[in-house]
């Protein structure tokens, strides 16, 4: 190959040489150690003087959080169900069968029916351990934790950072100013975050004391009540996240066209109406995918539980990051691999849900 | 206060640090880092690195210390010497975590150094810490930096106002603590706590449940040990006496800070400081942490009894508790059985045995040092250090206690305390098994706080317990598991 030839060749392959360097860094940092990480969930790990010895086990470490006195630390108690309960499963499960059975005469396709079929399964798994736990009055494991984190701690989010949103869209004078004040616990590490409400929230020398006092509560301590501390937990995240969703709505709602909202004005709407009719439909699309991004962060929450209550009282507050954590600090790594990967599971499974059913549901009527 | 009797401690270091290691010299290490990980703060870790610039000083060596929590020290460690990491040279831990280490070949022996070393007088060094906290396998593996026993404490103000006498039994610990609850203990107007016991997940609540568990559960002597039938390794567990144990530690929450169950150990040590605890349970600090600038309330307040004991004691056969008598719990004394516990045996230093030649001359030289009595006898008398006595020197006489500002009474109490713990022939161990940790820091630990917290009944804990020691011991194999028991308690 003379030199011309291979200028050409060089040419020819120009875009393999530009996205070789990521494509190798990718595969070096995130592809290689996740599908080592299987090696490691698949096995009980020993540390000797030669180094880690693996112990091949198959999937022992996935089922250990589903049977044994793992299983109350990962699903929670769910031996014991009540009629409430059971009710609530079979409603759930009920619900799953009318869907898909649906979607079926719908004529979804057979790849559209898989997923609808994934989706069902953890919709109705979720709502058995529910039904066996908070609804037959036994404490739930860090499963349904992580999951209260991201459904209740995203909805508050939302609900808080639009408002917040729709407020700043206002001409109201300093709004610039409540901007860049919003926008700042966002920019805080959630380490801090989690140091600094441990300390406002101190019910004996935090700056808080007088106000728990003044309302009867000084010899209550949130730290040590289940729900008081799962709450808590979600105050200190909403803070941080609310920046979040108010910036990105605030961006969607600058955007709804003027000219739309100034002829519903003159045609007479309400201030309800426009943001029904008009405001609403036209940041829905924005709405929903910053709910997906909120989620999948959420479900990755560790910091705050970690520092606030280390996951405390009991398990009470101990998301699924939290608890493979622990296990990693134990050196149990083949345990801490197996729960990283159910949380991945569980991760893909809600959000990719969520995506197809919401989210593009949404984008499809706006257009 | 604290810093000005930490500089003239560290002025003492530096002019006794001529006598050095006979091994060390100066300007011999040269160029030479040595690089330690313990706990984080100025407990334990604040001396190290207050000592170790004069070290660098006098030898040249580096002293770096670097500092994790506390539930990561021995993963860390153990990570970083398995996988060939090699960054840390040297870790300061219980003296119990290090079999699990050793049994993976990964410390040094030094007991090569110790005979060149004609500074470090070994047998000053009391003989269960030599023997139990400093060997394994009869090598020494380990220098101490402290002795550890947990034991109780009250404020003597308080019981004598109240007209009580300190606890001898756990049930007798739950009524002082129920009476004196409520009171105000510093004179601030607040009702204060009758108990504050540091109950957080995670940290080191897991200790201070055996303390109470111990007196219930061992009978004939340190060897019988409490947490395993040695003959099996089955887990002494699920039986009537650790169940009342746990009973007893939940109830002492009854007449605790609100927020106990997420204090730590400096959580209830600020508390007490402050004067608003009538009993704790606590390692051999609160005897010298009372001296502070900042402890003014409760300066020559606090006493302590050296074990509190139990009634009643575990029938091995049937699992249930009987009475105390003669023949079941020889050790006795009017009808109550003690078995003070020596709670995580003592923070000690070991080398890792993959380091260089050099670093580990030197870091052998640093701990040696650090262990010296001339240096450990006025850290042990320093609140703030975390270091508390090993050494006989330090324990058969009150002089150094006294010259250190402690009352003379307080003095007698604190010494006879921990002398009777020590040599109390039923005194309770610490775990020195691999393993260690996991049994108690992770799975007695977490079950511990999951029943605390009203999560689960003792029952199920104690079953959850049983059943997570049995894997561990399958983990790590029952006969290895069976032969490292009998080597730790010497059978």
């Amino acid at each position: 190959m003379g030199a011309a030839g291979l200028g050409e060749w060089i040419d020819r392959h120009a875009r393999t040489f530009f996205i070789a360097p990521a494509v190798v860094l990718i595969l070096i940092f995130a592809i290689f150690p996740t599908f080592y990480s299987i090696v490691f969930a698949l096995s009980r790990v020993k540390f000797t003087g030669s180094g880690l010895r693996f112990r091949f086990v198959w999937f022992d470490n996935f089922l250990a959080q589903f049977s044994g006195n793992e299983q109350a630390h990962f699903l929670g108690k769910v031996n014991d169900m009540g009629p409430l309960g059971w009710a609530f499963s079979l409603l759930v499960a009920g619900l799953a069968l009318w869907w898909l059975y649906r979607s079926w005469r719908n004529g979804a396709t057979w790849v559209g029916m898989t997923g609808r079929v994934i989706s069902a399964a953890m919709f109705v798994f979720v709502g058995w351990i529910l039904g066996a736990t908070l609804l037959s009055g036994n404490p739930w494991g860090t499963l349904l934790t992580t999951l209260f984190y991201v459904i209740v701690g995203c909805l508050v989010q939302f609900v808080i950072g639009t408002g917040l949103a729709f407020l700043c869209s206002q001409p109201i004078s300093g709004k610039n100013f409540f901007r860049v004040l919003f926008f700042i616990p966002l920019m805080i590490t959630p380490l801090g975050v989690g140091y600094a409400f441990k300390m406002v929230l101190d019910i004996t020398k935090g700056p808080l004391q007088p106000l728990w006092d003044a309302i009867g509560l000084q010899g209550w301590a949130w730290s040590t009540d289940a729900w008081a501390a799962r709450w808590f937990v979600i105050l200190g995240d909403s803070w941080q996240w609310i920046p979040f969703v108010f910036i990105v709505m605030l961006a969607a709602l600058e955007n709804v066209s003027k000219d739309q909202i100034e002829a519903a004005e003159v045609d007479g709407a309400s201030s309800i109406e426009i943001f029904r009719e008009i405001t609403w439909p036209q940041i829905v699309p924005v709405a929903v995918t910053v709910i997906l991004i909120r989620m999948i962060e959420a479900f990755k929450i560790v910091d705050l539980p970690n520092i606030m209550t280390s996951g405390g009282p009991g398990i009470a507050t101990e998301s699924m990051t939290l608890h493979s954590y622990f296990l990693w600090r134990a050196n149990d790594m083949g345990s801490s691999a197996a729960v990283a990967y159910l949380l991945l599971i569980l991760t893909v499974v809600v959000c990719a849900s969520f995506f197809n059913y919401v989210v593009l549901g949404q984008l499809r009527s706006a257009k | 206060m604290k810093i000005m009797k930490f500089a003239a401690a560290s002025l003492l270091a530096a002019v006794g640090m001529t006598g050095l290691a006979a091994s060390s010299s100066a300007g011999e290490f040269d160029g030479v880092t040595v690089n330690i990980l313990t706990r984080p703060g100025p407990v334990i870790a604040g001396p190290l690195k207050e000592r170790g610039v004069a070290f660098e000083k006098e030898t040249g060596a580096k002293i770096v210390v670097n500092e994790v929590p506390f539930a990561e020290i021995f993963p860390k460690i153990q990570n970083d010497w398995t996988t060939g990491t090699n960054s840390i040279d040297v870790g300061v831990f219980a003296a119990g975590w290090g079999v699990e280490l050793d049994a993976a070949g990964l410390l040094e022996d030094m007991d090569p150094y110790i005979a060149k070393d004609s500074k470090i007088d070994m047998n000053d060094i009391a003989p269960y810490f030599r023997d139990f906290g400093q060997k394994i396998g009869g090598k020494t593996k380990m220098l101490m930096v402290d002795g550890d026993f947990q034991m109780v404490y009250f404020r003597k103000d308080v019981l004598e106002k109240a007209g009580l006498q300190a606890p001898k039994t756990w049930q007798d610990y739950i009524d002082v603590a129920s009476k004196i609850h409520n009171q105000d203990m510093n004179g601030d107007g607040t009702p204060d706590y009758g108990s504050c016991i540091f109950k957080k997940r995670n940290a080191q609540s897991y200790f201070a449940i055996q303390t109470v568990a111990a007196s219930f559960v061992q009978t004939q002597g340190t060897a019988q040990g409490f947490h395993f039938d040695n003959a099996t390794m089955k887990p002494i567990i699920n039986n009537e006496a650790w169940k009342k144990a746990f009973e007893l530690y939940k109830e002492t929450g009854k007449y605790g800070p609100p927020e106990e169950l997420n204090m730590d150990i400096g959580d209830t040590r600020a508390l007490f400081k402050a004067g608003r605890c009538g009993l704790l349970i606590e390692w051999g600090d609160p005897g010298t942490l009372q001296l502070d600038a900042d402890a003014d309330k409760v300066k020559g307040l606090i006493y302590a009894v050296s074990a509190v004991g139990s009634k009643e004691v575990l029938d091995r056969a049937t699992g249930k508790l009987v009475p105390v008598t003669k023949e079941n719990a020889p050790n006795s004394v009017d009808g109550v059985n003690y078995a003070p516990f020596a709670a995580f045996g003592g923070w000690a230093g070991a080398i890792n045995a993959k380091a260089d030649e050099k670093k580990k001359a030197a870091a052998y030289a640093f701990l040696s040092h650090m262990n010296q009595a001339a240096q450990s006898n006025v850290d042990v008398t320093i609140g703030s250090t975390g270091y508390n006595p090993y050494r006989l020197s330090q324990l058969s006489s009150t002089d150094l206690w006294v010259k250190a500002g402690m009352p003379k009474e307080l003095a007698d109490n604190y010494l006879g305390a921990i002398n009777g713990a020590l040599n109390n022939p039923n005194m309770a161990s610490d775990m020195k098994i691999p393993g260690a940790q996991q049994y108690t820091g992770v799975v007695l630990d977490t079950e511990l706080a999951r029943y605390l917290a009203g999560e689960i009944t003792v029952d199920e804990a104690l079953k959850n317990i049983e059943e997570g020691w049995e894997k561990i011991t399958e983990d790590f194999g029952r006969d290895e598991q069976i032969k490292a028991q009998a080597l730790a308690l010497g059978l």
